[in-house]
């Protein structure tokens, strides 16, 4: 890239006008990144200036809005393609978010090609939407769910993995990062083994896309899902990449405009990929604020930005020792920057609650991965997930801003 | 089902200074006069302590509200002869405790139409907690106060 942007905190800071409130009179410390990331100026210009200039239907006028609005949407799939490392932009398909992807892979793959016996292999570190589109598409098709254990560090148990693959296994789907615990899953390993039983794979990428460069080709998975709100986004708007092959054999999932080919009482024919998958107007909107996301994160090293969360979880890390009864759940030796924890003698409600009081948005509960908490014997968890507009300072003083809730609560 | 009471589970009821010697005027005097978040989430912290907890063997589904966040658990009895009502509240969460104890406060030793028509987020607002009522904090403590009044309605003489 010929003008690649030098990462700085202060100056990235500025690109945030979200981050700069006061919540209950104290400085606003957003922490709850792995929910929702905030979004630059960039995206917002980009939405608004669309509506401004070329709000219009796309792939359907015969007139210069249409074109340049298409033209806009249409270039956004090809700069998807290019951040996934998908071979062509038809590989990519617009979906609501991470949660419609993995519905659509269900209901149209897994319902069209499970048979009774058939098995689906998911992680115990699945957020519910990597769990029950699946057990939905189980129950239609006679197919059955299994659980593939996760460790006392909150990584995926790669002997019990492997132990559980066989031939009746159709579909691996796991998740890249895991959202409440911010496991990095070595998931182009799986991916292999699962090929070699002849399963598909089903990659959740949700939470890795924001933290860890990723590459479909590379990681030779099926399908790979990723929401656009987690990558500084908007909300609405998440992408699918499908390989050609199986995007082409699979029947369409929902049915409307812009999906067909030919439509007749006697009989509709179907759009050519991706457009056989995307019924309906799409987000247009949204797409290009997508892509505008795309554009601000690309204008950096992502390396650089990486770094700099690795240094705040390392921080995390080092004062979380200070605090007496801290239990880290979730301590994989490869993670992005997800703080999960729990404290001894507090419920991680109460500390929600008073941390927000001093400023602090975290998210407190079982983060929608109800079967991975059972695993660590815990109601849930206090999740503080950094961004690159994260300062160490914020670090330090929600260590500060911890222990007087913890003493509090006592 | 819910188990009979014990004569200990009976002394709880009985005992519980929530709505006999704590009243509501005592936590408005003291809200009155705690003027930071601190002070009053520590006494909001201090009156669930000083609610007796509900017994494990009374913890049943039946008597839980399921918030996404934390637990809240119910149980009451009926004074026949008064005709009032006395509730224990209880939860998981020590704010939710204390904000139950501002329940139990309103409720305790009232006449049964009196808990069924109360203005609970009226209350709260006063006492400026309004937020923890909120449909979307997940905490359970809405569920349980349309719970507890849905409970006084049904056992108002017909």
């Amino acid at each position: 890239m010929s003008t690649q942007r030098i990462f700085d905190v202060a100056s990235v800071r500025q690109d945030f006008p979200i981050l700069h409130q006061s919540v209950h009179g104290k400085p606003l410390v957003y922490f709850d990144n792995a929910a929702t990331a905030q979004k630059p100026m960039a995206v917002l210009a980009a939405m608004q200036a669309y509506y401004e200039s070329i709000n219009s239907n796309v792939h359907r006028g015969a007139h210069t809005l249409s074109d340049t609005a298409t033209a806009a949407f249409e270039n956004v799939r090809q700069q998807v393609a290019r951040f996934l490392g998908a071979r062509e932009a038809a590989e990519i398909i617009w979906v609501r978010g991470t949660t419609e992807a993995i519905n659509l892979v269900a209901q149209s793959y897994g319902r069209s090609q499970l048979k009774p016996g058939d098995e689906i292999l998911v992680s115990q570190l699945e957020h519910h939407s990597n769990i029950v589109p699946w057990q939905m598409v189980a129950a239609q098709t006679g197919a059955s769910v299994i659980p593939i254990p996760v460790n006392a560090q909150g990584e995926i148990d790669q002997t019990a993995y492997a132990g559980l693959l066989s031939p009746r296994t159709r579909i691996l789907a796991v998740n890249h990062v895991s959202n409440a615990l911010g496991t990095i899953n070595p998931v182009k390993a799986m991916i292999a083994q699962a090929k070699a039983v002849g399963a598909i794979t089903v990659i959740d990428g949700a939470q890795a896309t924001p933290h860890v460069t990723v590459d479909v080709q590379d990681l030779d998975c099926d399908f790979y899902a990723f929401s656009g709100h987690k990558v500084y986004g908007p909300t609405g708007i998440g992408a699918l990449y499908g390989r050609r092959a199986i995007l082409e054999a699979i029947p369409p999932w929902q049915g409307g405009g812009e999906m067909i080919e030919r439509v007749s009482f006697e009989g509709t024919t179907f759009n050519h990929i991706p457009h056989k998958f995307e019924a309906g107007t799409p987000a247009i909107a949204e797409v290009i604020g997508l892509g505008a996301a795309l554009d601000y994160l690309q204008a950096f090293n992502t390396t650089d930005l990486h770094r700099h969360e690795q240094a705040l979880l390392r921080r995390a890390v080092e004062l979380s020792e200070g605090i007496e009864g801290f239990q880290a759940i979730g301590t994989a030796a490869n993670k992005v920057s997800v703080c999960s924890f729990v404290v001894e003698g507090t419920h991680p409600s109460d500390l929600g609650t008073l941390l927000d009081h001093q400023g602090f948005a975290v998210r407190t509960g079982h983060h929608c991965t109800q079967p991975l908490m059972a695993r660590f014997g815990v109601p849930g968890t206090v999740r503080a997930s950094f961004s690159f507009y994260n300062t160490l300072e914020e670090v330090d003083r929600f260590f500060v801003a911890l222990d007087k809730c913890i003493r509090m609560c006592r | 089902m819910a188990l009979p009471y014990s004569e200990q589970d009976l002394a709880l009821f009985r005992d519980n200074p929530l709505g006999s010697h704590t009243t509501l005027d005592d936590i408005r005097e003291n809200f009155d006069f705690l003027d930071d978040w601190e002070s009053r989430y520590s006494y909001v912290i201090d009156l669930g302590k000083q609610a007796p907890r509900i017994p494990e063997a009374h913890r049943t589904d039946d008597h839980l509200v399921h918030g996404c966040q934390s637990q809240v658990w119910f149980i009451y009895h009926l004074d026949a002869g008064k005709g009032t009502l006395q509730v224990l509240v209880d939860s998981d969460a020590v704010i939710v405790r204390g904000l139950a104890a501002v329940v139990m406060t309103a409720f305790n030793n009232q006449p049964l139409a009196h808990i069924a028509r109360f203005d609970m987020e009226a209350l709260f607002a006063e006492l400026d907690l309004v937020r923890h009522l909120s449909p979307t904090r997940g905490n359970g403590l809405r569920a349980m106060v349309k719970r507890i009044q849905a409970t006084a309605a049904a056992l108002l003489p017909a």
